[in-house]
Formats: C-alpha cells, sequence, structure tokens
C-alpha cells in the first residue's frame, strides 16, 4: 500500500514534521507503553503547573503511524486539566489525524494508553 | 528524483520484452492447441520458448506456471500427492509460497522439518543430511533468499540429495539469471522461476523439472504435458524468453558494483547499522540493513518522501503485527529486525542515483533516532 494513500494528510504532514518529540528532564510523570514485538514503544513525558499539564513530549520508536499519535496526542493533551486530559480517547486522536488504517489502530491505543500512565505517574508521584 | 530500490519486490519490464510480446496480442494470437495456422504458430513459438529455458536450466522439462508461487506449489504438493505420504525438508527461511505449501501438507499428514539457519541466513548442507529420514520425499531449499539475499550452497545440497535418491526443489524467483544453475550438474530435480522479477510481464513464470515425476494440481486440458491444464499464456511465455535472452553477465556486474558502493557509503555515514545476511555470498543486487533504535517502515515512509522506493521487514507493516520470519531466523532481536530496510537494485539503477540515496539516508536515520526512546 503506499504510504500517500494508507495514511491521511495530516497523518503524513506529522509524521514528517513532528513538533513535540523530545524528553522533559525532571518531568512530573512519565509514561511508557508498547512493546517492540508489534514495533512500536511510546515513552510520554509531562510536566505538570497548577494542575494544568503545562509540557508535554515525546520520544517514539514506531512506524509512521506510531510517530503521528505521539505528536498528536502531545498536542491535544497540552494545556489540559489532568481530569480534561483523562477524557482523550484513542477514538479522538484518530479522529484529530484524519483515521487511521485499520492495521495501525493499535498506534491510536498507544497514545491515549501513554497519556493515561503518564497522568497515572504523575499522580502517584505527587500523593494523588 | 524518483529511485526505485525495490527490485526484490517487482522490475520494471524492458521495452525489448514489451515489443517482443505485442503482436502475440494482435496479430500471433492463436491457441497453440488449434490446428489451424494460427494455432500452429503459436504451438512453434512455444516450443521454441520452452526449449530455451530447457537448454538455459539444463531441465528435460518445462512447464509455464503463473509465477512463482504457483510453481513452488505445483513443486511440492506436486511431488507429496504424487508419493502420497511421506517427510519433507525444507528451511527457516523460505518464501511464503513454500512455507505455506509445507504447513497446508502438514495438516493433510505430511510431516516436514524446518531447518534453522547460521547468522548470514545460510543452511548447512550437513544439517540437510542430518534431517533425511528413510520417509524423506522432498527437500525444498530457497536458491537465494528474497530479503537478506544470502545465496545458499545448492550444489552441495544437490548432491546430498542424489545420493540419497531425495528430490530437491529450489525457490529461483530471486536467483535465477543472476546466480548460475545448472538442473544436470547440480542434480537439482524443480526449479522455481518467476518473470517479473528479472524485468519481464507480471503473471508468467514456469517450474524446470529434471528427472522427477510430479503430480497436477490444476485439472482440465493436457496442456503442459498433462501437468497444468488451462490455454497457455503465450504472450507471457514469450515475454518471459525474451527477458531471459536479455540478462548478461555484465549487468550483474555492474549491479555489484553498485551494491557495494551503497553498502560501503552507508557504513562511512552511519553508524549503528548491520548488514544482515551474507558480505560474500549475496545476491548482487540485495542490501538488508538493521538500522539501530529505530523503525522500518518509517525509515521506508521518509525515503518515499524523496522519492526513493524500499521496503522493510518491519511488524508494523505486516498484517501479523510480527517482524519477518526470516530475520527472526539469523538471529535478530524483535525492536532490530522491525528497524530493517531492504533496498534492492536492477540493471536500471545508476550510480547518481545511489548517490542521491546516501544523501539523503543519513539526515532520515538522524532524525529518527532523535525522536526515538532507544536513540543513538
Amino acid at each position: 500500500m503506499a504510504y500517500n494513500e494508507m495514511y491521511s494528510k495530516e497523518l503524513i504532514r506529522r509524521f514528517r514534521n513532528p513538533k513535540n518529540y523530545g524528553e522533559i528532564k525532571n518531568a512530573d510523570g512519565i509514561g511508557k507503553v508498547g512493546n517492540k514485538t508489534c514495533g512500536d514503544v511510546m515513552w510520554l513525558f509531562i510536566k505538570v503547573k497548577k494542575d494544568k499539564i503545562e509540557k508535554i513530549k515525546f520520544k517514539t520508536f514506531g512506524c509512521p503511524a506510531a510517530i503521528s499519535v505521539s505528536d498528536m496526542v502531545c498536542d491535544l493533551a497540552k494545556g489540559k486539566t489532568i481530569n480534561e486530559a483523562k477524557k482523550i480517547t484513542n477514538k479522538l486522536i484518530a479522529e484529530k489525524l484524519q483515521g487511521l488504517p485499520k492495521l495501525k489502530y493499535h498506534c491510536s491505543l498507544l497514545g491515549e494508553q501513554a497519556l493515561h500512565k503518564a497522568i497515572e505517574d504523575y499522580k502517584k508521584k505527587n500523593g494523588r | 528524483m524518483k529511485v526505485y530500490l525495490d527490485n526484490g519486490a517487482t522490475t520494471q519490464v524492458d521495452e525489448k520484452v514489451v515489443k517482443k510480446m505485442l503482436p502475440y496480442f494482435t496479430e500471433k494470437y492463436g491457441n497453440a492447441s488449434s490446428l489451424h495456422s494460427f494455432g500452429q504458430q503459436a504451438k512453434l513459438d512455444l516450443d521454441e520458448a520452452r526449449n530455451l529455458f530447457r537448454k538455459k536450466l539444463n531441465a528435460d522439462k518445462i512447464i509455464f506456471t503463473s509465477g512463482g508461487s504457483e510453481s513452488d506449489n505445483l513443486a511440492i504438493k506436486g511431488i507429496a500427492y504424487k508419493k502420497g505420504k511421506g517427510h519433507i525438508i525444507t528451511s527457516k527461511i523460505e518464501h511464503h509460497a513454500v512455507e505455506e505449501s509445507c504447513k497446508s501438507l502438514e495438516k493433510q499428514g505430511f510431516q516436514v522439518t524446518y531447518l534453522d539457519v547460521d547468522k548470514e541466513g545460510l543452511v548447512n548442507p550437513k544439517d540437510v543430511e542430518k534431517a533425511i529420514r528413510k520417509d524423506t520425499i522432498l527437500v525444498t531449499i530457497i536458491a537465494a533468499n528474497n530479503e537478506i539475499g544470502t545465496i545458499q550452497d545448492i550444489e552441495e545440497i544437490g548432491k546430498i540429495c542424489k545420493e540419497k535418491n531425495i528430490i530437491f526443489h529450489t525457490d529461483a524467483v530471486q536467483a535465477f539469471t543472476k546466480v548460475p544453475i545448472d538442473m544436470k550438474k547440480m542434480n537439482i530435480n524443480l526449479v522455481s522461476i518467476s518473470a517479473h522479477k528479472i524485468h519481464g510481464p507480471k503473471g508468467i513464470g514456469a517450474l524446470a523439472i529434471y528427472n522427477a515425476e510430479i503430480k497436477r494440481l490444476i485439472d482440465g486440458g493436457p496442456q503442459e504435458f498433462e501437468l497444468r491444464a488451462g490455454t497457455e499464456n503465450i504472450p507471457g511465455i514469450i515475454g518471459l524468453a525474451e527477458a531471459v535472452k536479455i540478462t548478461n553477465d555484465k549487468d550483474v556486474k555492474q549491479m555489484e558494483k553498485l551494491r557495494d558502493k551503497l553498502i560501503e557509503g552507508i557504513f562511512k555515514k552511519i553508524d549503528n547499522v548491520k548488514l544482515n545476511g551474507s558480505r560474500k555470498k549475496r545476491l548482487c543486487n540485495n542490501i538488508n540493513l538493521c538500522f539501530k533504535g529505530i523503525e522500518g517502515e518509517a525509515i521506508g515512509a521518509h525515503l518515499d518522501a524523496k522519492g526513493i522506493a524500499s521496503s522493510s521487514g518491519s511488524a508494523c507493516s505486516s498484517k501479523s503485527l510480527k517482524p519477518s520470519h526470516v530475520l527472526k531466523a539469523i538471529g535478530l532481536s524483535d525492536a532490530d529486525a522491525n528497524g530493517c530496510l531492504r533496498l534492492t537494485l536492477s540493471k536500471y539503477t545508476t550510480e547518481k542515483e545511489i548517490d542521491y540515496v546516501l544523501d539523503n539516508l543519513e539526515g532520515i536515520i538522524k532524525f529518527l533516532r532523535r525522536i526515538s526512546p532507544y536513540g543513538l
């Protein structure tokens, strides 16, 4: 399948030019998901200030879909309160990416799971 | 710039091949089974093509098929059904057409041994010898692997099979015209070939037979020595024959030279990269690399954006979400197998194209490593 047939314009745009990659030193929460067998591993780092996700970055080993999902989930969660961010679902991520091929559905799940894990991690560290 | 480096998947049809084929659609369109002049012309040309292959491979029979997969099925199931029962020896790095044929026979009561390969992807002929049982009916080992390009010692395996009086089949879809194959001299009983890997048309291939009897899989008319029913694909057969006629050693040498330039260039520019397969026993047009810390499909998509066509064995781009069985068989971890990229050249590949790939690949790898948790 051709990359440009398989993937939406938005997905390809983000894959080629992701803005939110990197690491946050002294992150308040880190979410690590995925496994090397299926070929996608996603790490999300969040910095929280006054219950709001002030900064969010990703590091991802994976296919174009996984990289675009990572970049999108960062944009969606940025500036949101913890409770708002928890409502971000894989469906929303896929929607904002103008759809994902069926085969890559699991990549959108990784985005949701990584975000939720990072939030859990933040809560644990802060005794909440 | 557009650079096609996925010739292991398929190749551009040579214009000479197209030219040779065209009259067989509109002028010489007779059915080779018909007795009138139209049919007899077709029969004549069909026989000529068949003779060319017989001589080229030193075979006694050529059965034209729809391609490599059908040839593999016909060879393996054709022998199995002829014998009725027994044991088959194959390897863990076969093409899916061989692997799935063997699995299907297993379900029907045949037994199959899948031999391990070493880290370069080589089958040890001694392992073949050791695996042979009293009821072994067939050994099937790929001549040159489609993913990692490793060329097997088919002559040695053929020798063992002859001594033990066992039928030997090889899938030579990638190897044909790039590696010498002489069925009589090398004791190979069945050889699968395909046209579209050698600048011929899609949908045509052949199974060459030397001193073996098979049962046909497609029932119907008496075509192809009653071993494959159906009106012969004459334009395809003519195209396949022409594709073979125009192959030459000069093209092989040229591909080898550019392959080595690309491998050496990549090693000079990029760290933490490994060549999969054998450096020496390698197809003239195959490069398979493992880039540590990044995923193959992502590399492929960035290359595609630059106009460069490649392929990867990564799990994420396969329907099963499992990395390639070949890369696993040569001992790669899941993560490494998912970071592999295959570049396959053709006679049309130019030095300029190789330079263009070298100019672009480094930046892509660097960028993907920057965003990877395992970035190096």
